[in-house]
C-alpha cells in the first residue's frame, strides 16, 4: 500500500528525519491560510500516488498567500494520469544547493533491507539506475542487526555529505531505517534529500510503500489508505477478500490462484481479446466469494463476456459449478459466460454448467478463445 | 529417485488440528505420505485425522518420539515465523511452509536464521512438493500426476497444477513437482531446485514455471546456460500484467521497468530454453526436446 507524501513525511518526522512537513489543504482557502501560517514562499503540491505529478503541473511555487490560493485552485481537480487531485500539501519553499536520493528497499535478491543512495537527486532512481548505474550505491544491511553506524558513514562519504552535516545525515538515514522497520515497509524513499542554500539538510519529498501482508499489525497505518484514489471496485474486492485489479479490456476474468489468473489474462490476449481485470478468488472458490466476484466484474460497463477458470484440485468441481449457476441467477445484467472447471468431479461440473446454458471448455486455450468470440471477436 | 521428499520422508505437520492442516494431512496420508506426527500446542496426547496421527505439544517432542525429519506448516501468518524457527530448533532440516501472508520483514530474519542452521526451507506461500508415487508434502492435488522423468519447479499454485495436468494428459510423467512460493522472500529459489533436478539421475528433463517480478528467472536462465544439460521448457505468467501493481502474489510486481514477463522470456530463450506461450504447449515442447 502506497502512502501519500504528507503521510510519509509525518512518519519520517516522527522518526527524527529533518524535514518541513507543511500543511495539508483541501481547498484554495485552506491553502491560503496554510501559506499565511508558514510565512514566505511555499510550494503547493498535489497529493497523488502516481508518479510524474511535477511534469503534469501538480507542483507549483507561490510567493504569497494569495498566489498559494490561486495555484491551489489550478491544481485541485487536475487530472494526473487518471487521478483527480483532491488534496494538496503546502510546504515551505527552500533554495536548493545540492540534491540527493536516499532510499531503503526490501531487497529480494540479497534477502536484506538495502540502502540505495544516489548523488543525482530529484531524478527517478530507476532512471539513474539505467542511465548512470555508477552514480548509485546499493548497500545491503545485515539482516539480523540492521543499520549500523559504519553503514551510515559509508553512505555519507559516498554521497559527499559535508562534515558539518554528517550528524544531520545520520539522523536522516537512521530515522528512515527505523521508520521502514517500525512500519513494515517495502520501500521508504527520500527524493530529493537536499542541502539548502543556507546549509540545512532536508527531506523535500518522501514516499513510503507498506507491506500489505503486515498491515494487520499496523491498524493506524492501514487507516491511512487513500480511498479517494482507489478504484471503487478494487476497494469492494478487498472487502470481500478477493485479489482484483481493474484493467481496460472487455473480458472479465475470474480465476483461483494468482499465477493461473495472470496466465488466463495472457491467454485472452493471445486469443485476440483484452482482459478487463485480474481476479483471484483464492482457495476453495466459496459460493459467497464467487457471487461477490461476479458483481465486481460486472460493475465494469466495458465487460462483454466473463471467463471463469477454476482449477479445482482438491475442491469439488460440481460444488463450484452449483455456486456459479446460483450466483449467475442473481446478477444485474446478462453477459455471455464461459466456464472451465478442472479437477475432482469435473464431468459432473460440466453437466451442471451445460444445463444452465453456460458455455464450457475443456482446455484453457479453448476457454479463452470462446470468451473472446463471445465478447464479439478479436479486438482490432 | 526424486528430490526433497520420498519414501524416507518422516513428516510432522505443524497446525495439524486446524481446518486446513487436517484436510490436507488426510490427503497426504491418502497419497501414502508417511506423516509420523502432528503438532498443535495444548493438544499433545490427542490423535488427529481420524485417529491416524499422534499430536505433540512441541516439535521437539515430535522429533524425539517419532524421528520426524521434515515439517509441513499450516499455521496462520502471525504464528508461522515462530513455527519455522521451532522446527529448526528441534532439528528438522527440511521445512515446507504453506502459509500465505507472512510479513516480509519477519521472513528476512527467519530466512537468515534457518540458513545459519543449515535448514532447507521451501516457501512460504507455496503449495509444497510431490514426488510422484512416493510422497506429497503440502497441498498439490495427488491425482494430477503421472510417474515419469520430468522435474517441475514453479512459483505458483494452481498454475502448477494446470501445467502438471497438461503434462499428465499428454502422457508426460513427472519425478518431483515443487512449488517454491510467490512471496518476495522465499527460502529456496529456482536455482536451488534446478540444481537438485540437474543432479537427480531419474530426472531427464526440467520444466520451470515463472511469473513477473524480481529477477530470479533471469538468474535461473543464466544458471541453466552454465550448468544444466538436460532438456528444458518454461512458461512465464504475466505478459499482460500492468506495471506497478501486485498481481495477487506479494512478489509478482513489475517495478521500475524490471521484472517483466518479456525480460524473463528473453533470458530463458537466450539460455536455449523453449518458452511456451500457453501451459498447453509444454508437453509438445518437451517431446520436441526428446522427452519420451
Amino acid at each position: 500500500m502506497k502512502l501519500q507524501e504528507y503521510r510519509s513525511k509525518e512518519i519520517l518526522a516522527r522518526h527524527g528525519v529533518p524535514l518541513l512537513v507543511g500543511e495539508v489543504a483541501r481547498n484554495p482557502a485552506e491553502a491560503r491560510a496554510a501559506a499565511e501560517r508558514i510565512g514566505g514562499p511555499v510550494v503547493v503540491k498535489a497529493q497523488v500516488l502516481v508518479g510524474g505529478r511535477g511534469k503534469a503541473g501538480g507542483v507549483k511555487l507561490a510567493n504569497t498567500p494569495g498566489e498559494a490560493e490561486a495555484r491551489a485552485a489550478e491544481i485541485l481537480g487536475l487530472d494526473i494520469k487518471g487521478v483527480t487531485v483532491r488534496t494538496l500539501l503546502v510546504a515551505p519553499a527552500v533554495e536548493i544547493a545540492t540534491e540527493f536520493c536516499l532510499g531503503l528497499i526490501l531487497d529480494r535478491a540479497h534477502k536484506t533491507i538495502t540502502v540505495i543512495a544516489s548523488a543525482e537527486g530529484g531524478v527517478e532512481i530507476e532512471e539513474t539506475a539505467r542511465l548512470n548505474p555508477a552514480a548509485i550505491m546499493r548497500l545491503p544491511l545485515h539482516p539480523l542487526i540492521g543499520l549500523q553506524r559504519h553503514n551510515v558513514r559509508r553512505v555519507s562519504f559516498f554521497l559527499g555529505i559535508p562534515s558539518e552535516l554528517r550528524a544531520a545525515f545520520a539522523e536522516t538515514l537512521t530515522g528512515l531505517y527505523t521508520a521502514f522497520v517500525d512500519s513494515d515497509a517495502d520501500l521508504a524513499e527520500i527524493n530529493p534529500l537536499v542541502i539548502t542554500d543556507d546549509g540545512r539538510l532536508l527531506a523535500l519529498d518522501a514516499k513510503i510503500v507498506l507491506d500489505d501482508s503486515a498491515l494487520g499489525r499496523h491498524p493506524e497505518l492501514a487507516a491511512m489508505r487513500d480511498l479517494a484514489e482507489e478504484e471503487p471496485s478494487e476497494a469492494a474486492a478487498r472487502e470481500a477478500g478477493i485479489n482484483f485489479i481493474k484493467l481496460d479490456g472487455t473480458i472479465g476474468c475470474m480465476v483461483n490462484g494468482a499465477g493461473l489468473a495472470m496466465t488466463t489474462m495472457d491467454l485472452v490476449k493471445l486469443a485476440g481479446g483484452e482482459p478487463a481485470n485480474f481476479l483471484d478468488i483464492g482457495g476453495g472458490a466459496k459460493a459467497d466469494r464467487v457471487a461477490a466476484a461476479f458483481r465486481i466484474i460486472l460493475d465494469d460497463p466495458n465487460v462483454r463476456a466473463i471467463l471463469v477458470n477454476i482449477f479445482g484440485g482438491i475442491t469439488r468441481g460440481d460444488e463450484v459449478a452449483h455456486g456459479i449457476v446460483e450466483a449467475r441467477a442473481a446478477l444485474s445484467r446478462e453477459v455471455p459466460m464461459v466456464v472451465r472447471i478442472v479437477g475432482t468431479n469435473a464431468p459432473e461440473a460440466a453437466e451442471i454448467l451445460r444445463r444452465a446454458n453456460l458455455i464450457t471448455a475443456d482446455s484453457l486455450d479453448e476457454a479463452a478463445a470462446r470468451a473472446v468470440a463471445a465478447a464479439g471477436g478479436a479486438a482490432s | 529417485m526424486s528430490i526433497l521428499v520420498n519414501a524416507d520422508t518422516r513428516l510432522v505437520v505443524q497446525g495439524i488440528t486446524g481446518r486446513e492442516g487436517e484436510f490436507h494431512s488426510r490427503a497426504m496420508l491418502e497419497y501414502g505420505t508417511p506423516i509420523v506426527a502432528g503438532m498443535t500446542p495444548g493438544k499433545g496426547g490427542q490423535m488427529a485425522v481420524d485417529g491416524q496421527v499422534p499430536v505433540f505439544n512441541t516439535v521437539a517432542e515430535a522429533v524425539e518420539e517419532t524421528g520426524a525429519n521434515t515439517s509441513c506448516i499450516f499455521v496462520p501468518a502471525a504464528g508461522a515465523p515462530d513455527s519455522m524457527l521451532e522446527a529448526a530448533e528441534a532439528g528438522i532440516r527440511l521445512i515446507f511452509c504453506i502459509t500465505e501472508g507472512i510479513p516480509a520483514l519477519d521472513m528476512l530474519q527467519v530466512y537468515w536464521i534457518l540458513r545459519q542452521q543449515g535448514v532447507r526451507l521451501i516457501g512460504p506461500n507455496c503449495p509444497g512438493a510431490t514426488s510422484v508415487g512416493q510422497a506429497k508434502v503440502g497441498i498439490i492435488p495427488g491425482d494430477i500426476h503421472r510417474p515419469g522423468s520430468v522435474g517441475l519447479v514453479s512459483r505458483s499454485g494452481t498454475l502448477t497444477y494446470e501445467v502438471v495436468q497438461a503434462m499428465t494428459d499428454a502422457g508426460v510423467g513427472q519425478t518431483t513437482c515443487v512449488g517454491i512460493g510467490g512471496d518476495p522472500i522465499v527460502g529456496t529459489n529456482f536455482i536451488d531446485i534446478l540444481d537438485m533436478f540437474n543432479q537427480d539421475p531419474e530426472t531427464e528433463a526440467i520444466v520451470m514455471i515463472g511469473e513477473i517480478g524480481g529477477d530470479e528467472e533471469e538468474q535461473a536462465a543464466a544458471f541453466c546456460a552454465r550448468e544444466v544439460r538436460k532438456p528444458m521448457a518454461a512458461f512465464i505468467a504475466g505478459r499482460t500484467a500492468p506495471p506497478g501493481r501486485r498481481m495477487g502474489h506479494a512478489g509478482a510486481i513489475i517495478s521500475g521497468g524490471a521484472g517483466t514477463a518479456e525480460s524473463k522470456r528473453l533470458a530463458l530463450q537466450k539460455a536455449g530454453i523453449a518458452v511456451a506461450d500457453s501451459p498447453s504447449q509444454i508437453p509438445a515442447l518437451l517431446r520436441a526436446a526428446g522427452v519420451r
